[in-house]
């Protein structure tokens, strides 16, 4: 058994931050990670487009993950465990196993930061048969990227989340042919520029409002049914068939919380329900990055995830000092917000949230017994990113709506 | 003519018009909006990033600078040539590839 203040599982860009701020605030922190190396899924995102936001310069994922740990390392306070994995949290002791054996770690606080797991084709009910060459895009981006292999030769890929745009122009530039990237919604779900710079580029047809009707093939696929769908997602129009001998699923992730099962989870996000200190309903057990809400940014990870370092390191040194307890609501044309909980008191609540539908030229606010506490304009919001609204805790004396103005 | 930006997340809608010898840009929110709009209707560029070979596996590598987008296929079936030994984060593995005036750099990130 080892002791010590804070706790950290998961050493993704949402782990390193968290214990950097738990350390800088004095707080003895000790960060589990499973992987041989720091950096989580950021290792095997090799395309640019990270850390604008923060470090405001364009760098890979590699990139970004190593200046993390540069930073990890500067910090006397940190001990890192890699090739580590948390198998059981009960109370604030964390069972860890590795090539030691198995230990136990009792902490002041903990952080969950065990990032999520991409939806499969049992997640979305794919038809058909289940021959080789189905996987995810995140698969498809390790093999191609970590093992330099390519998954096939003729892809179709279902969904269009930002990990199967920014694959298809990677299959296609190592000599892979991507026939379409299929869409069943109105809007896409990954970025605007790279559905430009991934799929215009190369020509590469998107097909709204279209899905995968059935998978053919015995042994390796050999094509798919597709068909149009309407706003109700009933299938329309002829089925078509294309060949193919691989598909990608880029249909969204979830929340990795299986050693979860002591805290309430947020059903609408698939993450634990946090309040504004970014504490789960289990006192001392806080939570950051994918493994709280799916995150498209990575520099939106790693601020969310400094602030629930500090707390945990606050809580396992002092306990957080919180004011009384309020509801966050979603409201008019507001998808989900998080956190959950606010509490009137000192210092800012930050609220992330997302869109249900595109938002133009509107105002965002946040309200509370008729009055406004804080809004912001926005001109193109899109249900793909997300949101931030700060309000001054002072100003919190009752439940606060959040809502699009109109 | 319309272009979306692709220098951030934000995605800014661009018009382009021409004006004299000159473009203009409108639609973007910060100066690197600008750039690309004039660059783009000039001489599209864009950054490569891919893998190359090493004596035990793969590293990732990405460009210095953008390429025209028209190499961009050379440039990566170029890296897919070469095999890398013993590369670390940071190192240069080819200078000047095809005389673009553009290194290739290792990104492993380890
Ligand atoms: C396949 C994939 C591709 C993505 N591509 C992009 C992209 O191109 N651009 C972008 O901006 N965002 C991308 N994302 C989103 C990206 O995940 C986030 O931006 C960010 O990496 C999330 O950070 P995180 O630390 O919360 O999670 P992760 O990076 O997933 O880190 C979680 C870490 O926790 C560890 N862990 C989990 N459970 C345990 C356990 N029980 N014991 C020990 N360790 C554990 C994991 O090994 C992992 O290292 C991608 C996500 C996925 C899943
Ligand atoms: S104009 Fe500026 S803010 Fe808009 S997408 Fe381009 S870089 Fe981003």
């Amino acid at each position: 058994m080892r002791q010590t203040d804070v706790v950290v599982i998961g050493g993704g860009p949402a782990g390193m931050a968290a214990a950097i701020e738990s350390a800088r605030n004095g707080a003895k922190t000790i960060i589990i990670e499973r992987n041989e190396v720091l950096g989580g899924i950021l290792m095997q995102c090799i395309h640019n487009g990270f850390g604008l936001a923060y470090f405001k310069e364009e760098l890979t994922g590699p990139e970004y993950a190593y200046k993390f740990r540069e930073l990890v390392k500067k910090e006397k306070n940190i001990t890192v465990m890699t090739s580590t994995f948390v198998t059981k949290i009960k109370g604030k002791t964390v069972t860890i196993v590795n090539s030691s054996g198995i230990d136990e770690i009792e902490a002041g606080a903990i952080v969950l930061a065990m990032g999520a797991r991409e939806r499969t084709a049992a997640n979305i009910l794919l038809q058909g048969t289940r021959p080789a060459g189905v996987l995810t895009a995140g698969q498809a981006q390790k093999m191609t990227n970590i093992d330099g292999k390519l998954p096939g030769k003729n892809i179709v890929i279902l969904g269009s989340g930002d990990i199967g745009l920014i694959m298809a122009r990677r299959l296609t530039l190592e000599g892979a042919r991507v026939k379409a990237v299929l869409e069943i919604n109105k809007t896409t779900s990954g970025l605007k520029r790279n559905i430009v710079q991934c799929l215009e580029d190369f020509k590469i047809p998107l097909l709204m409002q279209t899905t995968i009707v059935e998978v053919v093939g015995e042994n390796r696929v050999e094509g798919v049914y597709i068909s149009a769908v309407d706003d109700n997602y009933n299938f329309v129009g002829e089925k078509k068939f294309v060949k193919c001998d691989t598909v990608i699923l880029s249909v969204g992730l979830i929340p990795e919380t299986d050693l979860v099962d002591f805290a309430d989870i947020n059903t609408r996000t698939n993450g634990p329900v946090v309040d504004d200190f970014m504490e789960t309903s289990a006192k001392g057990v806080f939570a950051c990055g994918n493994f709280l809400h799916v995150h498209d940014l990575v520099d939106n990870v790693t601020l969310e995830s400094m602030d629930a370092g500090a707390n945990a390191a606050d809580f396992a040194l002092a306990g957080c000092k919180k004011g009384k307890k309020f509801c966050v609501i979603a409201g008019n044309n507001i998808s989900y917000a998080n956190p959950s909980f606010v509490h009137s008191g000192d210092g800012i609540a930050k609220i992330r949230f997302r869109l249900k539908s595109n938002v133009s030229k509107k105002w965002i606010r946040v309200v509370s017994k008729d009055e406004v506490l804080a809004k912001k304009f926005v001109m193109a919001g899109l249900p793909g990113e997300m949101q931030t609204l700060e309000v001054s805790r002072e100003k919190i004396k009752g439940d606060i709506l959040l809502e699009v103005e109109g | 003519m319309k272009l979306t930006c692709i220098m951030c997340p934000v995605g800014c809608q661009l018009e382009v018009t021409k004006q004299g010898n000159d473009y203009v840009v409108s639609g973007n929110s910060c100066v690197r909006g600008e750039r690309y709009g004039k660059q783009e209707v000039v001489s599209p560029t864009r950054m490569v990033t891919t893998v190359a070979k090493t004596q035990t596996g793969f590293v990732s590598v990405k460009t210095s600078a953008p390429v025209p987008k028209q190499r961009v296929q050379d440039v990566v079936d170029e890296i897919g040539k070469i095999t890398l030994a013993n590369p670390k984060h940071g190192d240069v593995a080819i200078k000047n590839i095809l005389g673009l005036n553009v290194d290739v750099i290792v990104t492993s990130g380890k």
